[in-house]
């Protein structure tokens, strides 16, 4: 499955396109589509996601989602054409350095200059985006290259002398985990996206079992243990749970599963979770005390870490009694007890955007895929839809990329087809990336487009609330206020479904109508207000003690639970 | 801030050098010095690396470069345990009057004379960063017309080579 456009130096590769009976070529609108498409495609299977774009602005088209996918660690190989070897560094048409620029976004690039190379090349850059911590590795093929005859042999020499990623864990270490583990009041299974990665979802689930630790998945992990889990509090984070949050800020132990203390995690790294020890297992040396040092760095492929984990657990346990984790959950339960995740209807009357995600998430099939855009409307995803499997949740999380959503949901369904995908968008997102609607229903690929329409870029309207005195500076899209577009139409236009929920009343009917219709993509404008807020939150810049629950409300500032 | 000299093996592929020099930038790091030149190994180069920074840092540094798929091997040198070396050529203002003073300067430091005209003398020294800021203080009384520096060179004392452990 490849996803692309074609162009003057990519067109020798997509001539025999046209005969392969093995991949199936789609062909999207514009090349930021075909790159989320490949990150959507490659969440979903958890295999390696393919764009094709042709020479400068084709590739420079590339740039976002290759940015996201290395953000996101998404094997993703992009292919893109290059003018002829001659013409390089004269500034020919179409000519841009994409490997230059590239650089510090992908986990590798590479200019073939031989046509007997290009083989190699394409195994390299497969290998590289799926071991390891994976990521986005983009081929760059010069047209002349392309067309030169050359002796094909498969599969090649890989030749790659400077890479050996480490997926054994130290044995040492797993025993100092352990221990650690066994000895601790307050420890938290801290999960990251990682677990997803290498399949360790199970394993997870043995260990916490094991444990009766309590787990936070953040916002790439969800999915990776399930929600209705009684020993899951939630996700943590800048719009974490109350609980999840007050439970790393007050652990003893935290045990990082495939998660980098991002930011976004952590608030204020030097008020983050003040008292804990810190276990860190990722399979990038590099994450390994970078924010936050880390007690016990363990260095390995999350599946086999937890699965050595659990052993040497048990063998701790034999030889000395763990500690009762009681008391420690009491205090959290009390936390989740007093500050569950909630939403009040607003006030003005207006359609709550958390409820219609909400319904959306309890009246679609349990092994529905839901991928979201940036923002409010994300965030809610994350909170409100319960997610019990890993890669049912598929967003851009690292750097963030409005108009995601379409593009990737499409990639998700060409590769799960027979799975129901959801895309849970923003009315400003949803503008970004819509064109590739076109592309779903030509190719068949129909997906379910949720735009949560708030007629405002609603994230950073929110912060306009909060922190810029109610001052909206350039965040109403008119797209209440006009109704430009008209989503409906733009829908229909499009070649999907168009349909619209404005009242409490209509919205699980066209839930309801929504997944019925299976023979084209559908576009649902779900009408809300515009003033509805992303709770809990933790402003940023400000450390996670000073977690508010709702505008105003520091649950852990002031009372020491 | 602690001077750091890393011994990188590299891939002798095109880029490698943007690739690295990239990294540090991006990472907030400032390249005191690089020198990049070939091995015994036809298809390895080497950068010889100076960077002041903190130990942490350092640390970080290192791992995000050992992550560049084009880098083999990555070894800190050093001062003690290490040979370090620059190069200098120094074109130092000197007619008749102060010729033969700026050559007994030359004398001491174990530098040359590589060129000479009625108004100059070009110098070249080699040695430690700071032997050679110490040749030039002595110089710049005289008038530096130009100085062209090389990037520091080190290798470990001892009969072990970096090379040959990360062939192996």
């Amino acid at each position: 499955m490849v996803f692309g456009i074609p162009g003057g130096t990519i067109l020798p590769a997509y001539d025999p396109l046209l005969d392969s009976t093995k991949v199936r070529h789609i062909l999207v609108r514009h090349e930021q589509g075909a790159g989320h498409a490949a990150t959507g495609y490659a969440q979903a299977t958890g295999k390696v996601g393919v764009c094709m774009a042709t020479s400068g602005p084709g590739a420079t088209n590339l740039v976002t989602p290759l940015a996201d996918a290395n953000m996101d660690s998404v094997p993703v190989v992009a292919i893109t054409g290059q003018q002829s070897r001659p013409l390089i560094g004269t500034d020919a048409f179409q000519e841009a350095d994409i490997c230059g620029i590239t650089m510090p976004i992908t986990k590798h690039n590479v200019l073939v200059t031989d046509a007997a190379e290009i083989p190699r090349a394409i195994a390299e850059a497969f290998h590289i985006a799926a071991t390891g911590r994976p990521g986005p590795v983009l081929v760059d093929i010069p047209k002349d290259v392309l067309q030169e005859q050359t002796s094909f042999s498969w599969p090649p020499e890989l030749r790659l002398p400077g890479y050996r990623p480490t997926t054994r864990p130290h044995g040492k270490q797993v025993r100092e985990a352990a221990k650690l583990i066994v000895n601790a009041r307050k420890p938290v299974l801290y999960v990251g996206g990682g677990v997803i990665k290498s399949d360790a979802h199970a394993e997870l689930l043995r260990l916490a079992e094991d444990t009766g630790i309590p787990v936070v998945t953040t916002l790439m992990a969800r999915g990776a243990f399930p929600d209705s889990h009684e020993q899951h509090l939630g996700m943590p984070g800048m719009h974490g749970t109350v609980a999840a949050v007050a439970a790393m800020q007050k652990s003893d132990l935290l045990i990082a599963l495939g998660a980098r203390f991002d930011d976004r995690v952590t608030g204020q790294l030097g008020s983050f979770a003040p008292d804990a020890q810190i276990i860190h297992a990722d399979i990038d040396p590099a994450e390994i005390s970078k924010n936050r040092r880390a007690d016990v760095p363990i260095v390995g492929d999350c599946k086999e870490i937890i699965t050595e984990l659990i052993d040497a657990v048990r063998t701790e346990r034999d030889a000395v009694k763990a500690v009762d984790l009681t008391p420690w959950w009491d205090t959290l339960n009390s936390l989740r007890e007093t500050f569950p995740l909630g939403y009040d209807w607003p006030e003005d009357g207006t359609l709550s955007p958390q409820y219609v995600i909400e319904r959306i998430g309890q009246l679609s099939p349990a092994d529905t895929i839901y991928t979201a855009g940036v923002g409010q409307h994300q965030m809610w995803a994350a909170q409100f839809v319960k997610y019990e499997h890993p890669r049912t949740w598929i967003n851009s999380g690292g750097l963030g990329t409005m108009g995601f959503a379409v593009p990737a949901a499409m990639g998700i369904k060409a590769g799960e087809p027979s799975r129901t995908v959801w895309a849970i968008d923003g009315d400003g997102c949803f503008q970004m990336t819509n064109q590739e609607l076109a592309t779903c229903a030509i190719e068949g690929l129909p997906v379910k487009i949720a735009v949560i329409n708030n007629g405002n870029l609603g994230m950073v309207r929110q912060w306009q609330t909060l922190f810029y005195g109610e001052r909206y500076s350039n965040t109403d899209l008119g797209t209440h206020k006009h109704r430009i577009p008209d989503f409906k139409l733009l829908a229909e236009a499009l070649g999907c479904a168009g349909l619209r929920a404005e009242s409490r009343e209509e919205v699980d009917e066209v839930i309801a109508k929504a997944l019925e219709i299976n023979d084209r993509p559908v576009v649902v404008d779900f009408v809300v207000g515009k003033d509805a807020q992303v709770w809990p939150m933790v402003a940023a810049g400000t450390g996670n003690s000073e977690i508010m629950a709702a505008r105003g409300i520091r649950p852990l500032f002031d009372e020491d639970l | 801030m602690t001077r750091h000299t890393l011994s990188v093996l590299v891939e002798d592929k095109p880029g490698v050098l943007a690739r690295v020099a990239g990294l540090f930038s991006r990472r907030g790091f400032n390249i005191e010095s690089l020198a990049v030149g070939r091995t015994e190994y036809p298809d390895i180069s080497r950068m010889t690396i100076v960077v002041s920074v903190d130990e942490l840092p350092l640390e970080q540094v290192t791992k995000q470069l050992n992550k560049l798929i084009n880098v083999i091997k990555i070894v800190e040198l050093e001062p003690t345990a290490s040979v370090q070396r620059q190069l200098v050529l120094i074109k130092v203002r000197a007619d008749a009057t102060v010729r033969s003073q700026v050559l007994e300067t030359v004398q001491l430091f174990r530098a040359k004379v590589v060129d000479v005209s009625p108004e100059a003398v070009t110098i070249e020294a080699t040695g430690t960063s700071e032997k050679l800021d110490a040749l030039l203080r002595m110089l710049e009384p005289y008038g530096l017309r130009e100085i062209v520096q090389s990037g520091m060179v080190a290798i470990g004392r001892g009969a072990r080579s970096i090379t040959a452990t990360a062939v192996r």
